[in-house]
This record gives C-alpha cells, structure tokens and sequence, in this order.
C-alpha cells in the first residue's frame, strides 16, 4: 500500500500506519510527511487540556458529535502519560469515544508521551498535519495539562481549552500553575458539583488581571459532560473565537509562530542528534572530558571550538 | 522507540473486567502500550479500534461463554479491514474443549483463569509482527 496516495483518499488504514510511522520514526517517516506537507494547513486545531480526570474525553466526544451535526469531519488526537518506570502506558481516553467509531467522519487516534523531551510535541504535531492532509475539518487534542510538554502541544492550536472541575480543593491554585493563561476559552465541567460558581468567580477574577485579553475575552462555560449539557454554547464559543481570529487576522499570527516553533523544534532535535552521535559518542570528547576533570582544560574553550566546528 | 502498542477490549455483553484490567496493568508493566477499551464492545467497535490505534495485539476477554461467536467474529472484521498482520489473542473462563476451535478461527492463543502474566508477555514478545 502506498501510504501517502492512501492518506489522500481517504483510506483510514493508510492514516493510522502514517501516524505510526511518524511516532516509531520509521524510515518512511520523512518522506511521507514532505509528501503530505503541501496538503496541510487546511484543518482549524482545538486543544483541550485540563487536570487529570476532569472529563476531558468524555467532553472530547460530545464535542465531536456537535461537530458532526455542524457537519464538519473531525480528527482527535488523545494523549496520555507513558510510566515512567517500564515505560509501557495504559491508553484509556478511548473509553469515553467508542460510539464514534462507527462514524467514518471521525478518527480517533491514542497517543502515549513516550519519554522525549519535546519529542512528543514534534509528533503529535505531524499526527495532525496527517489529519489534515486526510481532509479532517476539525482536528481535536487532548492532553493532561501537567507536563510542561503536553502544554506545549495544545498551545499551538488555534484554540485552547481549559477544562476546569468544582472541588479540587483550592480550585485556582491548581490551573493558576502554567495553564491558566494559555485558554482561549474555559469550560467549567462536572457542573453538577458543588462550588462550580465559586469557580466561575475566581477564574473571572484571574481573566480580570491577566492584560492580555483586550481583544478576545475567554469566555466560561459549564457542562455536565456526561450527561452531554451545555456542549452547543461549548461549540458556540469555539466558532465565536474562530471568527474572531479570522477577523482580527490573529490567526495568521498564530500559524506562523506554529510554524516558527516547529521548525526551530526541528532544528534542534536534529542538530541535537548531530552533536550527539557526531560530538559526544565519540572516544575523542571522552578524553576531552578527563582532560576537563584533571583541569588541564577549561569547558568554556572546548565548547566554542565544538560548536565552531560543528556549524561550519 | 517503537513500543508494542495493544488493543484490551470484551466483546459482548460480558460484565466482568477484573481480569482484563489486571492483563492490561501487566502488560502496560511490561513497557506495552496498551489501549484499554472496557467492557460491552462490539465487535466492529474492537476491530475499528485496532485499524486507527494500528496495534500489533489485539487481547479479547470474555468470562461470559460467548467466546465461540465473538471471537472468531473480531478476527473475521480485521481480515476485513486489511489487518491482516494483527495477532488475536483471548482469555477468560474458556472451557479447554472450545480452544482448538478458536484456534482454527484464527486466535492465536488462549489463556485460561490462573495463568500467570509473565506468560502473557512472553508469548506476545514471541509471536507479535
Ligand atoms: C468476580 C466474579 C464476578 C464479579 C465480577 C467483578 C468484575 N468487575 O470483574 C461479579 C460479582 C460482578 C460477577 C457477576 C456475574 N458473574 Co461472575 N464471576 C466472578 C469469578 C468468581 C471470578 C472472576 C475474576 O474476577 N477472576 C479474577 C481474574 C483476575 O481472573 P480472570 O478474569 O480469569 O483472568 C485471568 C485469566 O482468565 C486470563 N485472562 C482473562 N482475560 C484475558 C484476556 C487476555 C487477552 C489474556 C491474554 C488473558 C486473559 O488472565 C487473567 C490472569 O490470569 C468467576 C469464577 C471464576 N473462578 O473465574 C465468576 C464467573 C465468571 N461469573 C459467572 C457468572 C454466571 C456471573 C453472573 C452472570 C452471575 C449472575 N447470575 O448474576 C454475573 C454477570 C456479570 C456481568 N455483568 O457480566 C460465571 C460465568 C459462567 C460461564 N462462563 O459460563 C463464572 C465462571 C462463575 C461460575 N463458575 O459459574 N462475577
Ligand atoms: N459528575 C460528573 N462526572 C463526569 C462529568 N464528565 C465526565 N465525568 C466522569 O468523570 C470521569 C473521568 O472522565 P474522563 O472523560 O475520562 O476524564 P479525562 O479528563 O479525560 O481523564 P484523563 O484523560 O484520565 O485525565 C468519568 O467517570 C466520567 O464519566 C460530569 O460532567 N459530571
Ligand atoms: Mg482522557
């Protein structure tokens, strides 16, 4: 099977093999995303993040079906924690989705973070150009907004998510740390608990402080995601925040500092696996090394001169 | 960097899921990536499943008896699919009269109440594509 003539049309089988060609970084990997590249850009990006267990799949679901009725196609991405001890990971965001497997205008892809630093980033970013290349109009990602790389990968989407659950103790402390301020909008879910507006008040009064926000005013919504209430002015919002980042002509800001990010991500990975292989492996930098502990030279030269080298 | 990625899912109507979500921690111990789907699957949901999270494995559990019509169903719907390379396996409370049978349906192997996990693992590791 010819994976890139398949991803363009549309064979789902030809989708899941490329995004696994990308993630095991497979010989075929570059060749298929330079094929796909010039049929992406054309899919708009949500990213959903938010405390472990605050609904975010089950959201992600019943999103995806009221995008179905908008009649938009929609790609999902669901990203979940490898173990750092065996590194092995339970997947299990696709419990809440399995009734969208039987509508071929929805892909479902689990994705584990595996470790590298950044890495995950680089490739859960070409599992959506893959998407996209596929023709999905929406594509949905969903992490656990506590790494500082799963954030990563949800603020380069045109729209960003904070989900947000009543009664995690001090409510604020928990989405004050790094999540706060990258939601476009946020959404208040579990709302048939108690103390969801006292957590409407304190993330208002956190927007309230927060400068950035002259143009564009996250707006919060409540669901009962599992119970599938309050979802339409959840879509609302996103088509409302999409309208404003065409208008304002903010949208093409934001794709290029994507594009900006990912090539410069690129970069360094690859010169990264450069200095690694080329540099550091090497039998030579290992007596540098002892040189450098017995003091005979100082790091600062060493350096200089690598990279010297390396660059020219 | 390239793990085994597993799909855990039951078939059916079958309620119980201790046993599948002890065989999903093992594996997930053992450095697997495992797509943990729970219960009440049908077979097309576990075949579809497989095909977008592209696993190597499919693990089926079933303690329910209907393993002789769920099974050999899964396997028949990835065939469909084109996944032909995909190793079926199957577990549960599984009479040993019925194993040949499932066998010749195309399930590679079939763990029975009190295997030990590390047996799983070692047959995954030997026999995945
Ligand atoms: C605990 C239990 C329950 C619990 C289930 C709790 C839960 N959430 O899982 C409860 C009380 C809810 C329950 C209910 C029922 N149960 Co019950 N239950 C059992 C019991 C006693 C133990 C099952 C268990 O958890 N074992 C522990 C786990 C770790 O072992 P395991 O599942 O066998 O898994 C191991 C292997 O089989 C294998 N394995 C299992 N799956 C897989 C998958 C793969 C891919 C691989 C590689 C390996 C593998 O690896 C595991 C580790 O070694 C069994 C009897 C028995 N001894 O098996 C009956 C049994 C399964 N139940 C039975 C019945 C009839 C029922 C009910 C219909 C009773 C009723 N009339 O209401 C209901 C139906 C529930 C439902 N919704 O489906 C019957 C099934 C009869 C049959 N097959 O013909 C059994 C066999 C009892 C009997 N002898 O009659 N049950
Ligand atoms: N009470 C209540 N429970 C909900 C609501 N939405 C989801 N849940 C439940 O919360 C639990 C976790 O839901 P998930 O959708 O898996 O949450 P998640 O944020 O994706 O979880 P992780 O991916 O593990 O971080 C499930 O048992 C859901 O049924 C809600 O609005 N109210
Ligand atoms: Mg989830």
């Amino acid at each position: 099977m010819n994976i890139v003539e398949g991803v363009l049309n549309h064979n789902r089988l030809a989708l899941a093999k490329a995004i696994t060609a990308v993630e095991n970084e497979y010989d075929n990997a570059v060749e298929i995303m330079t094929a796909l590249y010039p049929h992406t850009g054309n899919a708009y990006v949500i990213g959903i993040t938010g405390p472990p267990g605050a609904g975010k799949s089950t959201l992600t679901d019943k999103l995806a079906k009221e995008f179905r009725k908008r009649g938009k196609t929609v790609g999902i991405i669901a990203v979940d924690p490898t173990s750092p001890f065996s590194g092995g990971a339970i997947l299990g965001d696709r419990i809440r989705m399995l009734d969208l497997s039987s509508d071929e205008g929805i892909f479902v892809r689990s994705m584990a973070t595996r470790g590298s630093l950044g890495g995950l980033s680089q490739k859960a970013g070409d599992a959506v150009k893959l998407m996209d290349a596929f023709g999905f109009d929406i594509i949905i990602i969903e992490t656990v907004g506590v790494g500082q790389s799963e954030v990563d990968i949800v603020k380069t989407a045109d729209t960003t998510m904070v989900v947000v659950i009543p009664g995690m103790g001090d409510d604020i402390q928990a989405i004050k740390a790094g999540i706060l301020e990258i939601g476009d909008l946020f959404t208040i879910n579990k709302a048939d608990r108690e103390g969801t507006d006292k957590l409407n008040i304190e993330i208002e009064m956190m927007l309230e402080l927060n400068p950035e926000h002259v143009s564009w005013r996250p707006p919060i919504n409540r669901t009962i995601a599992s119970k599938g209430e309050g979802i339409e002015a959840v879509v609302d919002s996103i088509e409302d925040h999409q309208k404003y980042l065409t208008e304002s002509g903010e949208i093409v800001k934001i794709r290029k500092a994507r594009i900006k990010n990912e090539v410069t991500a690129m970069l360094n990975d690859k010169v990264n696996r450069y200095i690694d292989k080329n540099v550091v492996s090497t039998d030579e930098f290992d007596a540098l090394v002892e040189k450098l502990q017995a003091r005979d030279i100082e790091p600062y030269s060493v350096v200089n001169d690598i990279v010297g080298k390396v660059l020219k | 960097m390239s793990n085994i990625r597993v799909l855990v899912a039951k078939p059916g109507l079958d309620g119980h899921d201790r046993g599948a979500k002890v065989v999903a921690r093992a594996l997930r111990d053992a450095g697997f990536e495992v797509i943990y789907t729970g219960i009440r699957l049908t077979p097309e949901q576990i075949a579809e499943a497989a095909l977008q999270d592209d696993v190597k494995v499919v693990a089926l559990s079933l303690l329910s008896g209907a393993h002789n019509t769920l099974f050999p169903k899964v396997v028949e719907l990835l065939k469909e699919k084109g996944l032909n390379d995909v190793l079926v396996i199957g577990g549960g409370v599984i009479p040993d009269a019925d194993i040949p049978g499932l066998k010749a349906a195309g399930i590679a192997e079939v763990f029975t109440p009190g295997t030990p996990t590390s047996a799983i693992v070692d047959f995954i590791n030997a026999n995945v594509k």
